[in-house]
């Protein structure tokens, strides 16, 4: 009886966890699929095209009515001022799907459902007609993409190099003047400021130039309603006819969508584009994080089990540590805003950075600080299974090495260190696992919706720890929650927490592996 | 702890002089805080022969053998008095480096205890201790003391391979290798043999015989025809006593005291 009880218990944990993970697959990967597009007439003679997302029963207060609603993607921001639209099924009067609609993806305003008019180049009419537009229109879309490509280049390249040099020189500058450095060389870094501000205009002006060929030529649509808008093709993403897509069509542009949703930078406020900086955050965080929380961890450990005395000191010690596990994890954020941003963060700018003042470097929130506010928060769970790993190293491997003549500190090093490397791994990866997830703490210490640029790049020296960063975990939060658009936003959520979930797992995958190898490769009996 | 014997021959008659000492136990008692182990054994270990201690078992073999290599110092709560002398200076001198005696004296442990390496770096692992870092060095000691333990053709095509591995036997003669590597004077073993079967005692038992002529080796075990079979000098302990210590054929044929005579015809033990 007890029996059924426990196994009951067992099945009810594991069918939540596949209940969760199918709705985050379900909703996350449908999110990317093309819907067709519907033109539906209603029964005062609107006529609205869109994306069917939803059909429920609507229920008046008094049980069911037994008539239905239907939800539709209308897209067109500019014009309506809204994505989504509950409409009765009971008004449409006629329901089609036009071979001729076309969506476009745009960097701005979200998609635009209608039918393509004419092309036009410099406001003169380039070509018009379905057929025409349809054999002129990609090979256009691709150079102005390729065009596209070249401005972000010379954004991030040679546009940002300068702009960092510049940075770079003029805080070197103010560094001299405020040492009261000699005026030559003053002057000298000044001429270098000044010759890289002609570089910079030069670039810019170039940028200019291709700002305007991007947008020379443009695409007339016709909404449903008749409506005209003019679409520059240099900013639509991708244009799509979803109701002629063959199979083939359907997964390439799957596939293209979830690429770039992985390996993209977030547009319109978070709400499309992809959320590569925020993966990107993400990892980077939690492997600061255990680049700090490893040897922390295992240092603590290894004192508390191999040198310190086995009194009511440690033992004191030891239940302050697993306490540590249960505070609450905005505590550790609080502490890491006061001690790690404001106390070492502004003695390092005042010592180090003085130059940037009032403006702060390290004296602010970052991804420094908040991969150590995380080490703190998960140090207990290093602490614990590295003790549990040496405990398990039997004395006799000890006395194995002392016995050779070994010191006390290599046994430990070099024998039972590495002996427990599996349960101080166990430790890390529970570590990992806790920290991922993990966003209260973050919001205070240096996670923002939005990172100017990634805390890793090509400017030395390379990795930028002072930098703010974007996680996961917030911005499921800011997109879901604190979009203006949360109905337009609702898949990306639960791709996003989908991701989530197998960006933690996978990371647990790979230290698993890991371990298992070490364990397999030196399987002791004990370990 | 000394009962009254019946009969009580003279020292001289119960404990030989051997003819070459390497290490004389001197008056040598020790005690587990309260609880007394050793009670003034004194004898000498003869140089480049193998000796065994015989005696039931929590007669205190074991911790006169960890008295050789400074091992008991681990344990909390250890004193002692008497002395050891190993070529004449004490063991327990504190001038002298404990780490350096127990690189000239070896322990091979009853269970055997390899580390959670690979074999070669089981053998190399004292070498580096010791500050050898020369592949080519640590090559050749790891061979040649494989060679020496009589593992090496089993082992030369898995030399990566985990320890852990490998059958209690070949563990066993893998920790007398890592002993051999950094070329002590004395090896300890205390009843390597006691977990092995048969035929993996009879390797261990011919690998000492083999070894004999270069080393000094103190075998604790359980077994008398093991005793026998391996050794040229015994030591009979009784209740953390030195009761008996000649060349192991007089012990055996011709035991001088009774309690050695109980013990080696299987009347108690
Ligand atoms: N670390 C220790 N602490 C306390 N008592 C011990 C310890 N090691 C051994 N003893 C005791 O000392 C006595 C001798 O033990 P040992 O030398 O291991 O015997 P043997 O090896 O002959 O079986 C035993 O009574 C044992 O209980
Ligand atoms: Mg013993």
């Amino acid at each position: 009886m007890f029996t059924w009880l426990c196994g009951g218990a067992l099945a009810v944990c594991v069918l939540l966890v596949l209940v969760l993970m199918g709705i985050l697959a379900v909703n996350g990967f449908g999110y990317f699929w093309q819907k067709p597009v519907d033109l539906v007439v209603l029964d005062d003679g609107t006529a609205l095209m869109g994306e069917i997302h939803d059909r429920e029963e609507i229920d008046e207060g008094d049980g069911p009515t037994g008539r239905f609603r239907i939800r539709m993607k209308l897209g067109n921001r500019d014009l309506t001022g809204s994505d989504f639209r509950w409409i009765d099924q009971d008004r449409i009067v006629d329901q089609s799907r036009p071979a001729d609609a076309l969506v476009l993806e745009r960097m701005e305003w979200g998609n635009f459902y209608g039918s393509p008019v004419e092309l036009r180049r410099d406001g003169e009419l380039l070509v018009a007609g379905v057929m025409d537009i349809r054999s002129t229109l990609p090979s256009l879309h691709r150079k102005k993409l390729a065009l596209l490509a070249d401005i972000h280049e010379l954004e991030t390249g040679a546009i940002g190099d300068v702009n960092y040099e510049i940075e770079e020189r003029t805080r070197a500058l103010r560094k001299l003047q405020l040492g009261g450095g000699d005026p030559t060389r003053s002057d000298a870094s000044q001429a270098e400021i000044d010759a890289r501000n002609r570089a910079y205009r030069q670039l810019a002006e170039q940028l200019s130039v291709f700002r305007e060929e991007l947008l020379r030529e443009t695409l007339v649509m016709e909404a449903a309603d008749g409506t005209r808008q003019e679409v520059p093709i240099g900013s639509i993403v991708r244009a799509i006819e979803p109701n002629s897509l063959d199979t083939g069509e359907a997964v390439s542009l799957y596939f293209s969508r979830i690429r770039e949703f992985l390996l993209d930078d977030p547009r319109e406020a978070n709400t499309e584009g992809g959320i590569f900086p925020a993966i990107f955050g993400t990892v980077m965080m939690v492997f600061i994080m255990v680049f700090a929380v490893t040897p922390l961890g295992v240092l603590a450990a290894v004192y508390m089990r191999e040198y310190a005395k086995q009194g009511w000191v440690i033992r004191a010690i030891r239940i302050a540590v697993n306490n540590l596990a249960g505070v609450p994890s905005i505590v550790f954020g609080v502490f890491g805003l006061g001690f790690f941003v404001y106390l070492v963060g502004g003695s390092i700018d005042r010592l180090f950075y003085a130059e940037n003042l009032p403006a702060p470097t390290f004296g602010t929130g970052g991804i420094l600080w908040g991969s150590l506010t995380l080490a703190l928060l998960t140090v207990p769970v290093v602490i614990v299974a590295t003790e549990e790993g040496l405990a398990a190293v039997p004395r006799s491997t000890r006395e194995g090495s002392l016995a050779l003549g070994a010191t006390k500190f290599e046994t430990t090093w070099k024998v039972v260190v590495p002996a427990s490397a599996p349960g101080i791994l166990t430790g890390i990866i529970l570590a990992m696992a806790r920290a991922a997830g993990e966003v209260a703490p973050l919001m205070i210490v240096g996670m923002v919706k939005l990172a100017p640029s990634l805390p890793l790049d090509h400017h030395f020296p390379f990795v930028h720890l002072e930098r703010k960063f974007m996680h996961l975990g917030f911005h499921i939060y800011d997109v879901g929650f604190q979009s203006p658009n949360v109905e337009a936003t609702k898949p990306l959520v639960f791709a996003t927490a989908l991701l989530l979930v197998v960006i933690v797992s996978l990371m647990n995958l790979v230290a698993t592996w890991v371990r298992n190898r070490l364990r397999s490769k030196y399987a002791s009996s004990a370990v | 702890m000394s009962e009254s014997e019946t009969q009580t021959p003279d020292r001289k008659e119960l404990i030989t002089e051997v003819p070459s000492a390497l290490v004389s136990i001197r008056n040598l008692s020790l005690w587990y805080g309260a609880k007394q182990a050793l009670d003034k054994i004194d004898f000498e270990i003869p140089r480049k022969k193998i000796t065994a201690f015989i005696g039931p078992s929590g007669c205190g073999k074991s911790t006169l053998l960890r008295c050789l290599n400074r091992l008991n110092d681990l344990v909390d709560g250890v004193r002692m008095e008497g002395d050891i002398l190993m070529e004449g200076s004490s063991v327990n001198d504190p001038e002298i480096d404990v780490n350096m005696l127990r690189k000239r004296v070896g322990m091979v442990f009853q269970k055997s205890n390899p580390f959670p390496k690979s074999i070669y770096e089981n053998v190399a692992y004292g070498l580096r201790i010791h500050g050898v870092t020369s592949r080519r060095e640590l090559d050749e000691i790891v061979e040649r003391s494989l060679k020496q333990a009589a593992l090496w053709d089993e082992v030369k095509d898995r030399l990566d391979d985990s320890a852990l591995g490998m059958s209690g036997g070949q563990q066993q003669r893998l920790c007398i290798a890592r002993a051999l590597a950094v070329d002590p004077e004395v090896i300890l073993l205390d009843e390597p043999c006691s977990a092995l079967d048969p035929i993996a005692t009879g390797h261990i038992e011919e690998l000492m015989q083999s070894l004999k002529d270069e080393y000094t080796m103190v075998i604790v075990t359980h077994n008398m025809q093991q005793a026998s079979r391996v050794s040229d000098y015994t030591a009979f302990l009784y209740l953390g006593e030195l009761v008996e210590y000649k060349e192991t054929e007089k012990l055996f044929l011709t035991p001088a005291s009774r309690r050695t005579e109980d013990y080696i015809t299987g009347r108690f033990g």
